[in-house]
């Protein structure tokens, strides 16, 4: 079955490597779109307390929303296609770095923002000094959730007419040609499984050395 | 609207098939995570094989997983189980694991200390005082579950998804609203329903 995955491949070169770089272009962008909205806010939300309730209870809201019914959600309103898709996967990709961003800033010792006031440090030295670094590594946290969630969204985003590695799957299932629904299942998995190993590894590196845990 | 208000015994139907199909993915997740999660609050070498072959699974895309099966089970509701229990573990693992480590030391001696056996305080103590956290795992994946039925109308295993993809398929709007909606309000719902039981819990447990 893997051998005639594998030939399914090297006779349809061109499409594979058009749907893995849709993939990655999909998500690389609706993650970058996402983090652009989702820390920003963060960082504002965090500090008034009304705010900060109100983003966690939304994006508490939006994370429970299946994948799916976003992508299909957006057809109707938006049509089918790669932007269409980008939009959903955005707005999927918002909720889990919006809320470890809150978490990340919040969950500060109110001490150590203390003492760095005491000494006549400004907000905006609190911020890019203190709390950024701090809150950094769970920041990345929400990075490594929602992009685990916007890689396995982009393969539903085959029902939209997303393109991507998605689209070797629905047809593989579509018709039961096994070999086909590989050439999409085995690659997209790795590629999920790569983003996982590669978050991780950079969270530690920038996680402070006087918080790291073991 | 109109298509929603006229059609309803069909997304009734859709709807009732999308909760038994989770709860029973629910269910067998739950008894599989129980014994292992208890294990795994006593060694930390289980714990972390555990996390890690359930994280594994975990990471893999929802539709790519489906896929897999198919060569192994083939399509249909055996398929869609099969997964979410999949999905469902690394999360339940962790939480039963957690919320048994986080029980206080000294309450377990004052349990062993009036003569309980190590099974008596596990259900007696160690259990309901983990219950919180426990709960608080059976969230995410009651939601994870619903989440992934959604996409496992797709190898044919029924549910609210069934009418997302008949609508993409005959372009028909308001059978995508009526099912994606749906499916939305049924993963909040429950998140809200589970997230007051674990703060009943919470309080309980605390008192």
């Amino acid at each position: 079955m893997l051998a005639q995955a594998w030939q399914f491949l090297i006779a349809h070169p061109t499409q594979f490597v058009t749907a893995l770089g849709v993939h990655i272009a999909l998500s690389v962008a609706a993650l970058t779109i996402a983090a652009g909205i989702a820390i920003p806010v963060g960082i504002v939300a965090a500090h008034r307390p009304r705010a900060a309730f109100a983003a966690i209870n939304v994006a508490n809201v939006g994370r429970t929303l299946p994948s799916l019914a976003v992508l299909a959600l957006v057809m109707p309103l938006l049509g089918t296609g790669f932007l269409p898709s980008l939009f959903a996967l955005s707005l999927l990709a918002l909720p889990p770095i919006l809320i470890n961003t809150l978490v990340g800033i919040r969950g500060i010792d109110a001490e150590v923002v203390d003492a760095a006031r005491g000494m006549g440090m400004t907000a905006r030295g609190i911020l890019a000094k203190i709390e950024w670094p701090l809150a950094l590594p769970v920041i990345f946290a929400g990075l490594r959730t929602a992009a685990i969630q916007v890689i396995s969204g982009a393969v539903l985003a085959a029902f939209i007419g997303g393109g991507g590695l998605g689209d070797f799957i629905t047809a593989g299932i579509a018709m039961m040609a096994v070999p086909q629904l590989l050439v999409g299942a085995i690659p997209v998995t790795l590629l999920a499984l790569g983003a996982d190993y590669a978050f991780g590894a950079l969270q530690r590196r920038i996680t402070p050395r006087g918080l790291r845990a073991g | 609207m109109t298509w929603f208000l006229r059609n309803w015994d069909q997304v009734a139907v859709a709807l009732g098939q999308h909760v038994m199909i989770a709860l029973t993915a629910l269910v067998i997740a739950f008894a599989i995570a129980l014994p292992v999660g208890i294990v795994a609050a006593r060694r930390a070498r289980v714990y972390a094989f555990a996390i890690t072959i359930a994280g594994f699974l975990y990471t893999i895309p929802t539709l790519a997983f489906l896929a897999l099966l198919i060569p192994l089970v083939g399509l249909g509701r055996t398929n869609a189980i099969v997964a979410m229990v999949a999905f469902s573990l690394v999360v339940l693992i962790r939480n039963i694991a957690t919320g048994i480590r986080g029980v206080a030391p000294d309450v377990v001696d004052a349990a062993r200390g009036m003569g309980m056996s190590a099974r008596q305080v596990l259900l007696r103590i160690e259990l309901p005082l983990a219950s919180p956290v426990i709960v608080a795992g059976l969230r995410v994946a009651a939601v994870t579950v619903i989440s992934v039925t959604v996409v496992a109308a797709y190898v044919n295993a029924g549910g609210l998804g069934t009418l997302i993809f008949n609508g993409i398929a005959g372009d028909h709007a308001p059978k995508i609203w009526s099912g994606a909606l749906t499916a939305c309000a049924l993963a909040v719902i429950v998140d809200g329903a589970l997230a007051l039981v674990e703060h009943h819990l919470a309080r309980s447990s605390a008192a």
